[in-house]
């Protein structure tokens, strides 16, 4: 108990530690790049005279050090002003929240989907290792993770959508729909094309994980064992693969949430999907500062709280850690 | 009266080779680490198997339950009742009649509490904490994990699970280690008590003063085969008893007796002699030991020697 508390304190604080160094190398790179705030904000075309511009840029301490620039803007950020986005003339707070509340959407379904079929298959494959389906399953891995995603993505958006007609095309609603007459499956129906691409792309690291975990512990003693008392194929799977994969398991597709991320936006642009991939690049076009700050600290957080949850989960679960190794015996060892 | 016994298990020739790369080859080749190992036992006997690491005792255990590595090729012939021993029909007898104690916690399940374990596929609660009483194994041990085993109740552990159901033979790989004496004699004891009852029980040890104690015969392994097995009170009477040179070495050797042990080691499988395995330590080679030596009859025991007497 205690000991997991530790645990949970000290990755928050590893935590804490990796979002600051975030923001300061987000923040330095934006202010570094060839991104002019000023010409974002009032328009390549603008008539502005240079005082005018000087003015203003005075006013918003674009001349001030950089550091101090910095310390005002994590200021703001932490009194809650993100500022208002250029792109979406609206608050950057807004933006982000509706935009991630669609890509958490994407990601929760991709991540539940790819990971139990990833495991599943997995399993599969290892216990059937060298046999004709392992060997499809492995060179559809390989071939997907060496395939760039917007490929894969135009692939699927083809099969599916042009070819079959199954899914729409893009969007995350139907277009032309009042927004209260949405419904759920609408948006569901939507989502499943990215859904797919991501699923595939993000399966085959889960998949290759679990079918290595499985050959490795398939020759170990504790298995030669059920063997040897009885135990079947489906038994040994059952009672002791799955709960010796499991675990670890998870943990990889949480630590997978930082690549998840990346695809997705990726996977976005290519269906016009209006989540947090699609705010980045519009953003990026536009230089849009605010914006793209924003999204990078919330990227941060949401991909660390992954990799926290994943360190967590292990503690919670693994009887090793939970338990810690004192026990029984071992007080009855002092006794003696 | 111990013709009429029925023989439980029956090995013979048996030879074990793993296909795999050695030192400095690009090849997968056959390392034969075990080599035309004959060995019986019957119902109601206690057959004790001694011989220095590596000369084959896990393995001929194994073989015998067929969990042997997917690159291992098995030849020879095992049999168990008076029928073939295959893949289909030990699949029937594991964990029922054919039982197994392996030589380490870690064939338990890391992640599984041990009365589940020692419950398997075929047993029940009830059955599970009647053994585990008979093992003073108390009811805070059911919910504990391997991890949380001393060496000694990890042993009581793969013991209970032996005996939940009644086999009719049991493949104990070195039972008694972790166990203090007492322990150690209780859990030898329960193995005559099964003996008694009509087990058949093959046991691996490195102990041979145990080995003298319930066996009733012995058999001495060396590099991947059966030199010589005999009756206990061969090995107990001594030297001028046995038949092969090594096992006379071998009880020479024990730390109560005073004897140097006999020079060299084992031969490494990749490298064998053509002829006695033993030869190059052998004080009685001569020539006839360059050829093929097969296990003979001699004196109510079987060994592995052309010159013994
Ligand atoms: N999977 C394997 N691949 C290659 N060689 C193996 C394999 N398993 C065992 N061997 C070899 O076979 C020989 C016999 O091993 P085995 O485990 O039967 O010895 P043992 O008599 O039980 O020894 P110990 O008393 O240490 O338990 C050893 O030389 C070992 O290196
Ligand atoms: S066969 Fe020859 S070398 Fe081998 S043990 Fe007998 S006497 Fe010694
Ligand atoms: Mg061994």
């Amino acid at each position: 108990m205690n000991k997991k508390m530790k645990n949970v304190i000290s990755e928050s604080i590893r935590m804490a530690l990796l979002l600051i160094a975030v923001s300061i190398i987000a923040f330095f790179l934006v202010i570094n790049s060839p991104i002019d705030p000023l010409t974002s904000y009032v328009g390549p075309e603008s008539t502005l005279s240079q005082e005018a511009r000087d003015e203003i840029a005075e006013y918003w301490g674009l001349y001030d050090p950089p550091a101090e620039r910095f310390m005002s803007w994590v200021g703001n950020i932490v009194r809650g002003d993100w500022g208002d986005s250029i792109t979406y003339k609206r608050p950057v707070k807004d933006v982000i929240s509706e935009r991630f509340s669609y890509s958490f959407g994407l990601m929760a379904c991709t991540w539940v989907i790819s990971g139990l079929l990833g495991f599943v298959v997995g399993i599969i494959s290892g216990m059937r290792e060298g046999g004709w389906f392992d060997r499809i399953t492995k060179y559809f891995c390989l071939m997907v993770k060496s395939a760039p995603t917007f490929w894969i993505g135009l692939l699927v958006l083809v099969i599916f959508a042009v070819e079959l007609k199954w899914f729409p095309i893009g969007m995350a609603v139907p277009l032309g729909k009042p927004a209260n007459e949405v419904t759920f499956w609408d948006r569901l129906y939507h989502m499943a094309l990215p859904v797919i691409t991501l699923s595939i792309i993000s399966m085959s690291d889960i998949m290759l994980y679990t079918r290595q975990k499985l050959i490795e512990i398939i020759n170990s003693d504790f298995i030669l064992y059920a063997r040897a008392r009885g135990e079947n194929e489906k038994q040994i799977v059952l009672r002791h693969v799955i709960r010796n994969i499991a675990l670890p398991a998870i943990t990889v597709q949480f630590a997978s949430f930082s690549e998840l991320f990346g695809g997705m936006a990726l996977a976005e642009n290519v269906f016009s999907y209006p989540g947090i991939g699609t705010a980045t690049t519009a953003a990026a076009v536009n230089g849009d500062v605010p914006l793209l700050l924003g999204i990078a600290v919330c990227s941060a957080v949401f991909v660390f709280a992954g990799n926290l949850m994943a360190n967590v989960l292990y503690g919670v679960f693994d009887p090793r850690i939970k338990e810690g190794v004192i026990t029984y015996e071992h007080t009855h060892a002092h006794s003696h | 009266m111990s013709e009429e016994k029925k023989t439980v298990l029956n090995v013979e020739d048996l030879t074990v080779a793993f296909n795999m790369y050695q030192k400095g080859a690009f090849k997968k080749t056959d390392l034969e680490v075990i080599h035309k190992l004959s060995i019986d036992v019957k119902e109601g006997e206690i057959v004790a198997v001694v011989g220095s690491s590596g000369s084959g005792k896990s393995l001929l255990a194994h073989s015998i339950l067929h969990i042997l590595p997917k690159n291992a090729k098995v030849g020879g012939k095992i049999e168990y009742c008076g029928k073939e021993l295959d893949d289909k029909y030990v699949k029937e007898l594991l964990g029922r009649d054919i039982a197994f104690i392996p030589q380490s916690v870690d064939y338990l399940d890391p992640l599984m509490h041990v009365d589940k374990q020692v419950i398997g596929v075929y047993g029940n609660k009830e059955r599970q904490r009647e053994v585990f009483d008979r093992y003073h194994l108390d009811e805070r041990v059911d919910t504990l994990y391997p991890f949380q085993l001393s060496g000694g109740m990890a042993r009581r552990v793969l013991i209970s699970s032996a005996v939940m159901e009644e086999p009719k033979l049991i493949i104990a790989d070195e039972p008694t280690p972790g166990l203090n004496v007492e322990m150690a004699m209780e859990t030898l004891n329960n193995f005559r008590e099964l003996a008694d009852k009509g087990t058949a029980v093959l046991m691996i040890t490195h102990d041979i003063d145990l080995a003298f104690e319930v066996a009733d015969r012995i058999a001495v392994f060396y590099a991947g085969t059966v030199v010589e097995i005999a009756s206990t009170l061969d090995f107990i009477m001594g030297r001028g008893f046995l038949r092969h040179p090594y096992s006379a070495a071998f009880v020479d050797a024990l730390p109560q007796k005073k004897f140097k042990p006999i020079e060299g080691t084992q031969p490494y499988a990749g490298n064998l002699p053509s002829g006695c395995l033993f030869a190059d330590r052998c004080p009685y080679r001569d020539d006839e030991c360059a050829g093929e030596i097969p296990m003979r009859d001699l004196r109510g025991g079987k060994v592995r020697c052309v010159h013994a007497t």
